[in-house]
């Protein structure tokens, strides 16, 4: 959920939130790009023992937090964001007071170059040679030569079903590709059962280029025109457009598709077990081919603490910690050391870490030039209310 | 000492006391206002912060002051936006009168029922405020939904063979909206009903006139101030409602706070967010103007009586 805050006025709500930044608009806008590439701090001697965390929910395992402090002496203000919308207009406001923060790789890549974040000092990061190279490789699409972050989690966009609903109205529904939620002929038979994608422009416009055979990441006026006949086309059986809410219908039985995150899938799918009422949720990853995201960890250039934010980050690139956060969540790690230590039914699970044929498949996606995402923008608010 | 000390240059008590409602105007409402204003004037970019400066030194002698109006033009150009302003009025209008309909017998009855119930019943109507809103509103998720309380309960009563669908539909959100601001209709409506002269009523009664008779033409005309105040207090938040429709509405349906979320967090585009404010800030101002005329009528008629 994306609000915290009761919004009654939104008006309102957004004015006080601008009040924060808006005094020092008038010497740094212009000067951050300057910014963008400040060498870190050194982690000097007087930094308080603190260290200010600004994450996911539920994305790391709480132990983890304690072992730190236990080991470190350095006490760990864990604060949690749900969409990387609110955690960019923070950033973008800039004076956050957070040492480490965890955006997802599309956004790192706009925000890096807005000057958000510092240089990491890999002299701090001894645990760096535990990182797995091709995740490396695949993220410095995103963060050119891997300087300002480090991979936490990586996942999937997919689909996820409850297969007795969606067998029983198409034994034939193509659950493994993406026809099944944009070819009308096949998500219409599932409209009164319910479908839900994801909030996410970008990411829903790259599936559907990547199914009609087009480059994911193409940017032409034309391909999202393509891309909007086709959301246009299936959107009155879409019952639900929303990046959190269908986790609980899902696992509930509400609506019986959802295009989703893979780890939120699996959350479904357990809390489904957990209820003990027969619903079994499936994560497919479609066999055209989806994106593969990134969750990073950087460090605000105006954080307090870089010092103790290079060693909360380190100690998190240990595999054995790594390990336990992969388990807990059900995502994927980015240490090739910790992915031996992960259960193995998580391991295992290719929902969770893809077989090498399907990872073939996978693309990232990139950021969008400013006057493209109006246009997707613009779009996708066609597309969900029709006009 | 610093009474009279004050009073030489012109600052009384009366003036402080005045003083301090209009500093915190000035601090919440004038500052945030001149701030949105200033970036509704500005240009997005990708930077800390995401707008282009609206005043720049050029050789440090010459102030540069760009104004940019392109973002109102913009709001024009696109008729998504006046769909949005004009969709979120109707549902808003719709709410208050849904609010009015069932929150002005609830005032009645409240006004008229002895002091001591009145009491119970008064903190009953505040009782929901204890609960977190956001909580509140999601238990409506869980009374709407196809396996919810309302489609169990009719189902098991036989009225309904097949689970009836509303959450995510329009209903949902003018439940939701009904639900959450009746209270802020009940209330000035109870002030104002309760401090209703009953001898007025005996006198309609005196002269002939029957009990539907003197509501319509000395209960009602009497309460229109508190008509208006329960009205404004509903509709003026309900106008840029966001957590209702986003949680149970259906998502086709077009808000002016989801426009204005999309063209902040989405667009990043600051400007366009804070000329979507400021227009939306306008249209809420005329009816608070009206409101504070109805205010000034009302107790210009007091004086009269």
């Amino acid at each position: 959920m994306n609000i915290s805050i009761r919004t009654g006025l939104a008006s309102l709500a957004i004015a006080a939130t601008l009040v924060g930044c808006g005094k020092k608009s008038e010497d740094a806008a212009p000067a951050a790009a300057g910014a963008t590439d400040a060498a870190p701090a050194a982690a000097a001697p007087a930094e308080e023992k603190v260290v200010n965390v600004y994450n996911w929910s539920d994305y790391v395992d709480p132990a983890v937090l304690e072992q730190f402090t236990a080991e470190t002496g350095i006490k760990v203000n864990y604060d949690v964001f749900d969409s990387n919308e609110v955690l960019e207009t923070k950033l973008l406001a800039g004076k956050t007071g957070y040492d480490v923060v965890v955006p997802s790789a599309s956004f790192l890549e706009r925000q890096i170059k807005a000057g958000v974040f510092q240089k990491l000092d890999r002299s701090k990061l001894t645990n760096w040679s535990n990182l797995d190279t091709e995740i490396l490789e695949r993220v410095a699409l995103h963060d050119p030569g891997n300087e300002h972050s480090v991979n936490h989690m990586w996942g999937t966009t997919g689909i996820g079903f409850n297969e007795a609903k969606v067998m029983a109205i198409d034994p034939n529904a193509p659950v493994d590709s993406w026809s099944l939620v944009f070819d009308p002929k096949h998500a219409a038979k599932f409209k009164d059962c319910g479908i839900s994608v994801l909030d996410a422009p970008s990411e829903i416009l790259a599936a559907v280029l990547t199914w009609k055979g087009k480059d994911p990441n193409s940017q032409s006026a034309e391909d999202l025109k393509l891309a909007e006949d086709v959301l246009v086309s299936v959107r009155p059986y879409i019952r639900m457009i929303h990046s959190s809410n269908y986790i609980d219908a899902l696992a509930n039985g509400e609506i019986c598709i959802a295009v989703g995150w893979s780890g939120d899938v699996l959350q479904a799918r357990d809390r489904a077990e957990e209820a003990g009422q027969g619903v079994v949720i499936r994560y497919n990853v479609p066999k055209e081919g989806t994106i593969m995201w990134f969750d990073m960890y950087a460090v605000p250039a105006d954080a307090p603490h870089p010092g103790n934010a290079h060693e909360f980050i380190n100690f998190m690139m240990r595999p054995e910690v790594a390990a336990k956060n992969s388990n807990f969540v059900n995502f994927a790690t980015g240490n090739a050391a910790a992915v031996a230590l992960v259960d193995e039914s998580v391991r295992n699970d290719p929902g969770v870490y893809p077989p090498a044929e399907i990872k073939a498949k996978l693309f990232p996606d990139l950021a969008e030039g400013e006057e493209f995402t109006r246009q997707l923008n613009r779009t996708w608010t066609r597309f969900t209310t029709g006009q | 000492m610093i009474a009279r000390a004050l009073k030489r240059v012109g600052i009384t008590g009366r003036t402080l006391v005045t003083a301090v409602p209009y500093f915190w105007l000035l601090l919440f409402f004038l500052i945030p206002f001149v701030i949105v204003l200033k970036i509704s004037f500005s240009d997005a970019q990708i930077s800390m912060p995401p707008y282009q400066p609206l005043f720049a030194w050029i050789d440090e002698k010459v102030l540069q002051v760009q104004l940019n109006f392109a973002n109102y033009a913009f709001l024009v150009e696109d008729n998504l936006y006046w769909k949005a302003y004009l969709n979120s009025i109707f549902v808003a209008g719709v709410s208050t009168l849904i609010c009015l309909l069932i929150g002005y017998p609830m005032a009645y009855a409240i006004a008229r029922t002895r002091p001591s119930t009145r009491n119970v019943l008064l903190l009953l109507v505040v009782l929901p405020f204890w609960t977190s809103f956001l909580l509140r509103v999601y238990a409506w998720i869980g009374i709407l939904k196809n396996n919810g309380l309302l489609n169990n309960a009719l189902m098991s009563l036989g009225i309904i063979d097949e689970p009836i669908r509303m959450l995510q539909t329009d209903f949902a959100v003018y439940v939701g909206i009904v639900y959450s601001y009746l209270p802020f209709m009940i209330l000035p409506l109870y002030a104002n009903l309760e401090k209703l002269d009953l001898t007025l009523l005996e006198a309609a009664a005196d002269l002939g006139s029957r009990p539907w008779e003197s509501f319509l033409k000395v209960t009602l005309p009497l309460s229109v101030p508190g008509i208006i105040a329960g009205c404004l207090l509903v509709f003026i938040p309900a106008v840029g409602e966001f957590v209702i429709p986003t949680l149970l509405g259906d998502p086709g349906m077009l808000m002016i706070g989801k426009v204005l979320w999309t063209e902040f967090f989405n667009n990043r585009d600051w400007p366009v967010a804070s000329a979507v404010a400021i227009a939306l800030l306008l249209f809420l101002v005329i009816p608070i103007m009206y409101y504070q005329r109805a205010q000034d009528a009302e107790s210009g008629g007091g004086l009269h009586r």
